[in-house]
């Protein structure tokens, strides 16, 4: 088995996109690593023969071992013992595992020992590796924290810590408090200077911390004392090794057991800063949020990949009345809405992430010399591009994830209750993927401005513009038919001149927005390749269009006397 | 001490996953049908070779395979893995060969290596399952063996301590340098292939794979020694013609038979005393065991 060969041609036809080319080039620097290093390409053919045979690579050992030892995983988990945090064998063993192959520094710059694989290729893996064990993904996926410490670190930060991240450290991100979750600002642990040693101490607790005994954390502390907001906060590097990090407790969680979940005491852990002082949550923490929420939006699409597939093979296999199950139209309609949900989440994350990718080129670009002025407005275009589909990719792909798990258990009916299957793993992971690194409510929250602005609807008329072949017309009115609907409705909420009627009609707007996006993206890729898209295309714009329909129809229904209707 | 290393390693159809179709009519292995892999235990071997490596710094690990071209793709598959140098023997005059040649050809293409301490290969190949390539090759170099090696406990003062599985048990050995060992499955897994050698060695040709159209890594080949996979024939090991491939074969083989094993109902034991004296008691009977 492997998850990169059995699934080649759709995550192929994300590598081989036009712009991958540009992506590529950028990443590589016009090709001039060569020389150098003898693992960097001399041209973009030799870069993707390279990213296929590491994602063959990946597809096998996820396959072969980190599936099969997903059940060991969850089932062992991490332990408690004397404050520090002990894997599961399983989970060590994957980690050692992923750290021979050479996996731990996917995309830091070559000179500090990465692979310097451009954000999309990085996705690639982390979507198989989600597949196959999303728990493990965690723990392994924190790898992407080495980004904050190469964006805003210093050289000698880098120089120092990024050659550790590749060779396989773990990191984590110590951001939530037991009273600062999605509100950061009210964060309190304590950083204070110390003259006398040259460095921060930091003091306090900090709870639901993913990986939290990590060699390597990211700390977010209020360095101003006697400030009260986020400009008060700084960002912090601490090492376990330093000491001052205990952990008092692994949550028990209802899912992604594999991966602990810690509640950790800082105890005059010495820290050094990374970037300014008040920059942590305003600027960094901000960034490394938006990967963070990239990541989620992978696992994501990973793990409604795995629960299609578990759907598919148990319908496939299964026999009533004499008949695979696969056979009857109700069972099949599952099968095939779940296939559809999964290819517009999936053709949704790449466009994310290529855009992520393209902003972040041009940000690595400035930092060697100015950008023209043409270059700069391209910049600042892929940098709103990803701004503003980040938060659309991580809250509908994560209610994607949770419906195509609620539907694989229902495909295998009373076996999908049991203990025994995998489906049942994978609705329990799933479920806090819309609930960590920003909630689905959050992610609508830094989304409706692109509503409100008009910038959705000027995407979905650049993702419109596009030639398709004769046969998909007639799908191509659908979706514009789709836009129009969702248009009134933005103009309808505007109309009010009323926040909380706009508050409140939010969730439909940014789903609208979502479903009609993610249509219109599912059209280019089948325009691309109808053999391999076209029929999903046709049973996803069926359900947007219901989808699209009925909150229309809930928006046309409203007046903003309604809100004394609910209850508070 | 710094070792000179050599893993022996098999080009085979992979013969565990066969479908209905892995036999063609005439009893031939259908080898359109099985993918071609590195053979298992070789790699157990090359796992072996690459720990004492990492115990004796500067050590070299040369993979030997004898096969036609496409033997090549285990070679790279060695170099991803950590192995420093490959040789492929390949000469028409090898074709048809038994154990017998075969273990012939190996000992004259180990000898050309030059000086060697240990000889490294699997205790068999998954498509012909005979075991006796290795030994015949210790044989024909007239070193020690050591077979169904499954770890190494030491190395030291030019003498190696292995331990063996033995029929019911493990037994402990110590033999002098140079020496053979054969490795079986139950030794450690072969380490992944690491993606940092692979983006290098994906580069790594054969001088005729170097000459072919296409070939796209002719300045990286000529600036980096390591990428060129040697390749000898015949006459570069300098072996009697008549000793190689079918001349040099003495097997014959009489007939193949397609053997198909009948499905037949299963039953179900607990781990009950009682459950498992009824077991033994009907495997008695049927002749099964005893």
């Amino acid at each position: 088995m492997n998850y990169y060969t059995d699934n080649k041609k759709v995550l192929r036809h994300y590598l081989s996109h036009p712009l991958m080319k540009r992506i590529v080039a950028m990443q590589e620097r016009g090709y001039t690593q060569a020389a150098q290093y003898n693992y960097a390409p001399v041209d973009f053919d030799e870069a993707v023969e390279g990213y296929e045979k590491v994602l063959e690579l990946v597809g096998e050992l996820c396959a072969e071992v980190i599936a099969p030892n997903a059940m060991e995983v969850e089932k062992e988990g991490p332990v408690l013992e004397n404050g520090r945090v002990v894997y599961a064998p399983a989970t060590q063993r994957n980690l050692d595992l992923f750290r021979k192959a050479g996996l731990m520094g996917i995309s830091l710059p070559r000179e500090y020992g990465g692979l310097n694989f451009p954000r999309t290729v990085f996705i690639l893996i982390e979507d198989i590796v989600s597949r196959a064990d999303a728990a493990f993904g965690n723990l392994w996926g924190l790898q992407d924290c080495a980004e904050t410490i190469h964006n805003f670190g210093s050289e000698e930060q880098r120089r120092r810590y990024l050659p550790r991240i590749s060779a396989g450290e773990t990191m984590s991100m110590d951001l939530t408090e037991p009273d600062a979750g999605s509100d950061l600002q009210s964060v309190r642990l304590k950083a204070a200077y110390s003259e006398e040693d040259g460095c921060w101490y930091l003091d306090g607790v900090k709870r639901f911390i993913t990986n939290g005994d990590a060699d390597v954390h990211l700390v977010l502390a209020r360095s101003e004392e006697g400030s009260v907001d986020g400009r008060g906060l700084s960002l912090f590097i601490v090492e376990k090794e330093c000491g001052g990090i205990h952990i008092r407790r692994i949550e028990e969680k209802m899912g992604i057991h594999g991966s602990p979940t810690c509640e950790i005491v800082f105890k005059h852990a010495r820290a050094e800063l990374c970037g300014s002082r008040r920059m942590g949550l305003i600027k960094y923490v901000m960034a490394l949020m938006n990967g963070a929420r990239l990541g989620i939006a992978t696992q994501s699409v990973g793990l409604a990949q795995a629960a299609y597939n578990e759907a598919n093979t148990f319908a496939h296999s299964r026999k009533q009345f004499g008949k695979e199950i696969i056979n009857f139209a109700p069972v099949y309609e599952i099968v095939g809405t779940m296939k559809a949900r999964l290819d517009a989440a999936r053709s949704l994350l790449y466009e994310t992430s290529r855009n992520v990718d393209m902003a972040g080129q041009f940000t690595a670009l400035a930092a060697g010399r100015p950008l023209t002025p043409e270059e700069r407005s391209e910049s600042k275009l892929f940098a709103k591009k990803a701004d503003a589909l980040t938060p659309i990719v991580k809250g509908i792909g994560s209610e994607i994830a949770n419906l195509n798990a609620y539907d694989c258990v229902q495909v295998h009916g009373g076996s999908g209750y049991m203990r025994d299957y995998v489906c049942e793993r994978l609705y329990r992971d799933a479920r806090i993927t819309s609930i960590y690194e920003g909630t689905t409510q959050l992610q609508v929250v830094a989304a409706i401005r692109y509503a409100t602005s008009g910038f959705y609807s000027q995407l979905l008329d650049e993702y419109m513009a596009i030639e398709v072949p004769e046969t998909l017309v007639p799908l191509r009115d659908r979706i514009a038919a789709m836009l129009e609907n969702y248009r009134s409705a933005v103009e309808r909420v505007q109309s009010f001149g009323c926040q909380e009627s706009l508050d409140l009609l939010s969730r439909r707007i940014y789903e609208m927005a979502a479903y009609c996006i993610m249509a219109a993206l599912l059209l280019a890729d089948a325009a691309a390749d109808e053999e391999l898209f076209a029929a999903s295309l046709h049973r996803f714009v069926a359900l947007a269009e219901a989808l699209v329909a009925g909150h229309a129809t809930y928006v046309a229904g409203y007046t903003p006397e309604m809100i004394k209707n609910y209850d508070k | 001490m710094k070792l000179n290393i050599i893993v022996l390693a098999k080009q085979v159809p992979d013969t565990r996953n066969v479908g209905g179709d892995a036999m063609n009519a005439d009893g031939t292995i259908n080898r359109a049908a099985l993918p071609a892999i590195f053979n298992p235990e070789d790699l157990n071997a090359l796992e072996q070779a690459l720990r004492l490596k990492e115990e004796h710094p500067g050590s070299r690990i040369t993979v030997l395979t004898m096969g036609p071209q496409r033997a090549a793709d285990i070679l790279r598959e060695a170099l991803y893995r950590g192995a420093d140098e490959a040789v492929l023997l390949s000469d028409r005059a090898f074709a048809g060969a038994d154990t017998l040649a075969t273990s012939y050809a190996l000992a004259a293409a180990i000898k050309k290596i030059g000086s060697c301490d240990i000889v490294l290969c699997g205790r068999q190949a998954i498509d012909g399952d005979t075991a006796q390539v290795g030994p015949q090759v210790a044989q024909q170099l007239g070193i020690p063996q050591v077979t169904y090696a499954r770890r190494i406990v030491s190395l030291q003062d030019g003498h190696i301590t292995v331990e063996r599985g033995i029929e019911n048990g493990v037994e402990t050995v110590k033999a002098p340098l140079p020496l053979l060992l054969t490795v079986d499955g139950a030794a450690a897994e072969c380490r992944p292939q690491n993606v940092y050698r692979m983006l290098r060695f994906h580069r790594a040709a054969t001088p005729t794979e170097q000459a072919a159209e296409g070939f796209r890594y002719s300045a990286q080949v000529a600036a980096d020694e390591a990428l060129t996979i040697k390749e000898w024939t015949l006459a570069d090991v300098g072996g009697d013609a008549l000793r190689c491939g079918l001349s040099g074969s003495p097997t014959k083989v009489r007939k193949v038979e397609n053997i198909v094993f009948q499905a037949k109902e299963s039953k179900r034991y607990t781990a009950s005393d009682e459950d498992i004296k009824s077991l033994v008691g009907e495997l008695l009977s049927n002749h099964t065991i005893g």
